[in-house]
C-alpha cells in the first residue's frame, strides 16, 4: 500500500517517543533524526526534508509541549499538521469555468499516465452530469490517439481528433467544436515529453496560448525519485501549472513524489489515480492522507465511498444478517460483491483505523479481486446449502469436491474459506471500534456498511 | 560504434549533476571536514542512491582518507569514484543469453516505463544482427497497446503475433512459439502489460505466461527483462524484488535515461540485487537503446581517468 513502510517507521518512531512519558529535547531531536531518514528513505525531496524537519523541530521543542502531561501525543500531532500542510491542507477542486467551456490541459513525462487520467477524469465529470470532450493530443507516440478513442468509447465520452496535425491546432479545433456542440469540458491529453526538451515544451506554450486552458493539470508517478521536484518546478516555470495528479497510488509507493511536488509549485495535489479502471480516482485531501500515514485511518473517505456506492436495501439486510450471527458463505459473496464496488479493495481497506496493523500476512489473504469474485461465486456455487451456512464443515474431502465441482484447485477452495474468515474478524474488529467510538462520546457514527 | 558508446554521451546531464557537483563542494576548500562529507552525502541521496548505499559510500570514502592520513579534498572524488565504480561492476554480463532457436525474451514491469517501446528497439538492433525476430502483443489489457506494438514491428520491421484486445496473455504467447518453432525463428520477444507488482493477482498472470513459455520450449524465457524508468526512486527495488520473485529477472533495461534523472538507482539495486543492468533507453527514436557498461557508466559520471 502506498506510504506503507514511511507510515511504519514514523509510527514506530512515535511509539518509542510515547513510551518515554516526560521528553526532553534530545529525546525530540532523536525522534527527528529518524523521521528525517524516513522521509529520505521515501524519496521524499532532500530540500524538503530539511524545511520539514526544521519547522516541526521549531515547534516541538517549545514548553508548552515538553511540559505538557502528554508531550508525544503533541508531537504526533505537530508532525501530522505538518504533514497536511506540507501536501496542501485541503483538498482543492477543479475550477469549473464560469462560462463553458472549461478547458483542462494534461502535461507530463513520458508514460505518468496522462491518457488514462484524462479518460477518468471524464468519467469523474460524467458522474456529475457534465459532458466532456476528450482531446487526442498525443500525435507523437504510436497508437496514443487509438488509446484514447477506445477509452472515450467505453466511457461513451466523445473524443476529438484530427491524426498527426499539429497538437496546437487540433486543440483550438477542438475548443471550437465543444463550443459548437455544447461540451461544458474539454480535456485535452498530449504527449509526454521531457521537461528538458524545449522545443516539446514550446509546443506545450503554443496549445496554452492557443485555447487558454483553465487547468493545466502535471501528472506525476507516484514512484518518481529525487527528480519530482525538477520536473514539477520546470512545469510550473514554463506553463504556470495550476494542480497535480498523482498516479499510481496504488502500488507500494512510499510517496515522495506525494510529499515534495506541493512544497516545491505551491500547485496543490488535485487528484489521486489508485487503479487501472477508469473510476479509480479520487479526489487527493492532503488532511486525511496525513492520517493515513500516521496510522489513524481516514474513515471520512471511507464513508463517502460506502455512500456513494452501496445499494442501501441490500447492505441493511447484510447487517441484520451480521448482527444474528449467521453471517455466511451467501452473504459474504454479496458483501463482496458491494465492497467491490467502492474501489480496488487493498485501498478501501487501508483507509480502515488499524488496518495497517494487521499483519502482513493476514493483509495478504485479504487481496482479492474481480478474477477471484468470479472463482468465488464459482465455489460457492458448488457447495449444498448446509456448507454455505457452515462452512466449518469443509473438510478435506468436501473442499476436494467443492474444487472439482467449480472447476478451481483446492488452493483456491483454502484461501476463499480463508478469507471469509479473516473479514469475519475484520466485521468484528471493526464493530468493536465504533462501539468505543461510540463509548467515547463522539459523534462520528460510521455509516451501515454491510460488513458492520 | 553501433549501440555501445552512446550510453556516454546520453548520460552528460547525470555527469553535470554528480561529478560537477562533487566539484563544486570540493572546490575552495582546504581541509575535508564534516560538512563535506554531509555535502557528499546529499549528492548522492539527490542522485536516488538511497539513504542507506549513500550513507554506505561516503563511509567508505571516509575510511580510506583516514587509513592514508589524507585531509586533502580533491581526493575525495577519485575515492568515491572507486568505491562507486566497486558496487556497480560485478560479474557483468551484458551480452542477452540467446542460446537457441528461438530464444525468448519476456519484457516485464510497471505501466509505464517504456517495455513496448523498449521492444521496437531490441528487435531493431537484433535483426540489424541478422536475426529473425518475432514479436508477441501479449499486452491485452491496455487500450490500443497492440497497436503500438504494431507500429513498432513496423518499423523494425519484424512480425506481430496478436489476438483481440482482452484475450488471454498466455494464449497470444502459445500462439507465438508454435509459429516461432514452424517458421524457424531465431528470438521470440514477449510483450507484456504493464502491471504494479504489488497486484497479486496481476503477478499470477504473468507467472502463468512464464510457465507458458518454459513448458513450450525448455529453457524459456532465456531473459526476462525488467524496464525500470530512471526516473523512479527507491521503489524501483521494490519493483526489482517482486518482480524477480515472480518470474526470475536475468537483467535490467533503464529507460528514459535522457532526462535529467541521474540513475542513481542502478547503484542501489546492484547492491542490494545484484541484478546486473543490461540495456539502457536513452530517446523515444528506434536508435535509441545502448548496452550497459557499468565502467563507462562511472566513466560518464565522473569523466575519464
Ligand atoms: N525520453 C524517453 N522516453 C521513453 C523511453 N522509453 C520509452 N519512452 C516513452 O515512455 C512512454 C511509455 O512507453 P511504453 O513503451 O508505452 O511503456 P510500457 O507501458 O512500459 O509499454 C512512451 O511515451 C515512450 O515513448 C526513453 O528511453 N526515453
Ligand atoms: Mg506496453
Amino acid at each position: 500500500m502506498a506510504f506503507q513502510s514511511l507510515s511504519e517507521r514514523l509510527q514506530e518512531t512515535f511509539k518509542k517517543l510515547k513510551g518515554k512519558g516526560r521528553l526532553t529535547e534530545a529525546d525530540v531531536n532523536e525522534a527527528l533524526r529518524e523521521v528525517r531518514l524516513a522521509l529520505l528513505e521515501a524519496d521524499v525531496n532532500f530540500k524538503v526534508v530539511k524545511e520539514f524537519v526544521n519547522s516541526v523541530r521549531a515547534k516541538a521543542v517549545g514548553d508548552e509541549v515538553l511540559t505538557s502531561l502528554t508531550p508525544a501525543q503533541h508531537v504526533v500531532k505537530i508532525v501530522r499538521d505538518e504533514l497536511a500542510s506540507l501536501m496542501g491542507g485541503q483538498n482543492a477542486k477543479i475550477q469549473i469555468a464560469h462560462k463553458p467551456p472549461t478547458v483542462i490541459m494534461m502535461v507530463g513525462l513520458q508514460g505518468s499516465g496522462k491518457t488514462t487520467t484524462s479518460a477518468k477524469l471524464a468519467n469523474h465529470f460524467k458522474a456529475q452530469g457534465r459532458r466532456s470532450l476528450l482531446v487526442a493530443g498525443d500525435i507523437y507516440r504510436p497508437a496514443a490517439i487509438k488509446q484514447l478513442q477506445v477509452l472515450g468509447d467505453k466511457l461513451d465520452v466523445p473524443v476529438f481528433q484530427m491524426g498527426e496535425q499539429k497538437p496546437p491546432a487540433i486543440a483550438r479545433a477542438a475548443l471550437e467544436s465543444a463550443r459548437r456542440n455544447g461540451q461544458d469540458l474539454v480535456i485535452i491529453d498530449t504527449a509526454g515529453r521531457l521537461h528538458i526538451n524545449d522545443e516539446l515544451m514550446q509546443e506545450l506554450e503554443q496549445i496554452k496560448a492557443g485555447v487558454e486552458p483553465h487547468e493545466i493539470l502535471l501528472v506525476v508517478d507516484a514512484m518518481t525519485g529525487q527528480d519530482a521536484v525538477a520536473v514539477a518546478d520546470t512545469f510550473h516555470k514554463r506553463l504556470g501549472l495550476s494542480g497535480v495528479v498523482l498516479t499510481k497510488l496504488d502500488g507500494d509507493t512510499r510517496g515522495g513524489a506525494a510529499l515534495s511536488v506541493r512544497q516545491v509549485t505551491g500547485c496543490p495535489i488535485k487528484f489521486a489515480g489508485i487503479g487501472e479502471k477508469l473510476d479509480a480516482l479520487e479526489p487527493f485531501h492532503p488532511d486525511r492522507m496525513a492520517d493515513r500515514i500516521l496510522g489513524m485511518g481516514d474513515v471520512l473517505t471511507l464513508i463517502e465511498k460506502a455512500q456513494a456506492t452501496m445499494d442501501a436495501d441490500e447492505a441493511k439486510r447484510l447487517q441484520e444478517k451480521l448482527k444474528s450471527a449467521d453471517f455466511d458463505l451467501n452473504d459474504f459473496l454479496s458483501q463482496l460483491r458491494q465492497f467491490k464496488k467502492m474501489g480496488p479493495i487493498d485501498q478501501v481497506m487501508g483507509m480502515i483505523p488499524g488496518f495497517d496493523k494487521m499483519s502482513k500476512k493476514m493483509k495478504g489473504q485479504m487481496d482479492f479481486d474481480e478474477k477471484d469474485l468470479v472463482f468465488a461465486e464459482a465455489i460457492i456455487n458448488s457447495m449444498n446449502a448446509r456448507e454455505r451456512a457452515n462452512p466449518e464443515i469443509m473438510d478435506g474431502s468436501r473442499r476436494k469436491r467443492v474444487a472439482r465441482g467449480s472447476g478451481t484447485s483446492v488452493q483456491e477452495v483454502n484461501r476463499l474459506l480463508k478469507q471469509f474468515e479473516q473479514t469475519r474478524k475484520l466485521v468484528r474488529q471493526f464493530s468493536d471500534w465504533e462501539k468505543t467510538a461510540k463509548k467515547g462520546g463522539k459523534k462520528r457514527r460510521l455509516p451501515k456498511f454491510p460488513f458492520m | 560504434m553501433g549501440i555501445f558508446g552512446r550510453l556516454k554521451q546520453s548520460l552528460s546531464k547525470t555527469r553535470e549533476a554528480v561529478s560537477g557537483r562533487v566539484e563544486a563542494a570540493i572546490y575552495g576548500r582546504a581541509t575535508v571536514d564534516e560538512e563535506l562529507y554531509e555535502k557528499l552525502e546529499e549528492i548522492l541521496i539527490q542522485s536516488d542512491v538511497g539513504v542507506g548505499t549513500s550513507m554506505e559510500l561516503v563511509e567508505g570514502v571516509r575510511a580510506v582518507l583516514k587509513e592514508k592520513r589524507w585531509d586533502d579534498p580533491t581526493k575525495l572524488k577519485p575515492i568515491l569514484r572507486e568505491k562507486l565504480a566497486e558496487m556497480v561492476a560485478g560479474e557483468d554480463q551484458v551480452a542477452l543469453n540467446l542460446p537457441g532457436k528461438p530464444s525468448v525474451i519476456m519484457v516485464v514491469g510497471v505501466n509505464g516505463t517504456g517495455k513496448t517501446t523498449t521492444i521496437g528497439k531490441l528487435a531493431h538492433v537484433l535483426s540489424q544482427d541478422g536475426k529473425r525476430v518475432l514479436l508477441a502483443a501479449a499486452d491485452t489489457f491496455r487500450a490500443a497497446a497492440i497497436d503500438q506494438l504494431e507500429v513498432w514491428g513496423r518499423r523494425a520491421g519484424v512480425e506481430v503475433i496478436k489476438q483481440s484486445e482482452g484475450s488471454d496473455p498466455a494464449a497470444v504467447v502459445y500462439d507465438s512459439l508454435q509459429a516461432a518453432k514452424s517458421r524457424d525463428y531465431d528470438v521470440v520477444i514477449v510483450d507484456t502489460a504493464g502491471r504494479l507488482h504489488t497486484k497479486v493477482n496481476l503477478m499470477e498472470e504473468l507467472k502463468k505466461v512464464y510457465r507458458v513459455l518454459g513448458r513450450e520450449i525448455p529453457g524459456a524465457p532465456h531473459e526476462v527483462l525488467l524496464v525500470l524508468d530512471a526516473t523512479t526512486g527507491q521503489n524501483a527495488i521494490s519493483q526489482a524484488k517482486m518482480f524477480g520473485e515472480a518470474t526470475g529477472v536475468t537483467g535490467i533495461v533503464l529507460t528514459k535515461l535522457d532526462g535529467t534523472a541521474k540513475g542513481g538507482i542502478v547503484v542501489a539495486i546492484k547492491r542490494e540485487l545484484r541484478i546486473p543492468v543490461k540495456l539502457v533507453g536513452t530517446g523515444e527514436g528506434i536508435g535509441d537503446l545502448a548496452y550497459f557498461d557499468a565502467k563507462e557508466f562511472i566513466d560518464a559520471i565522473f569523466g575519464e581517468q
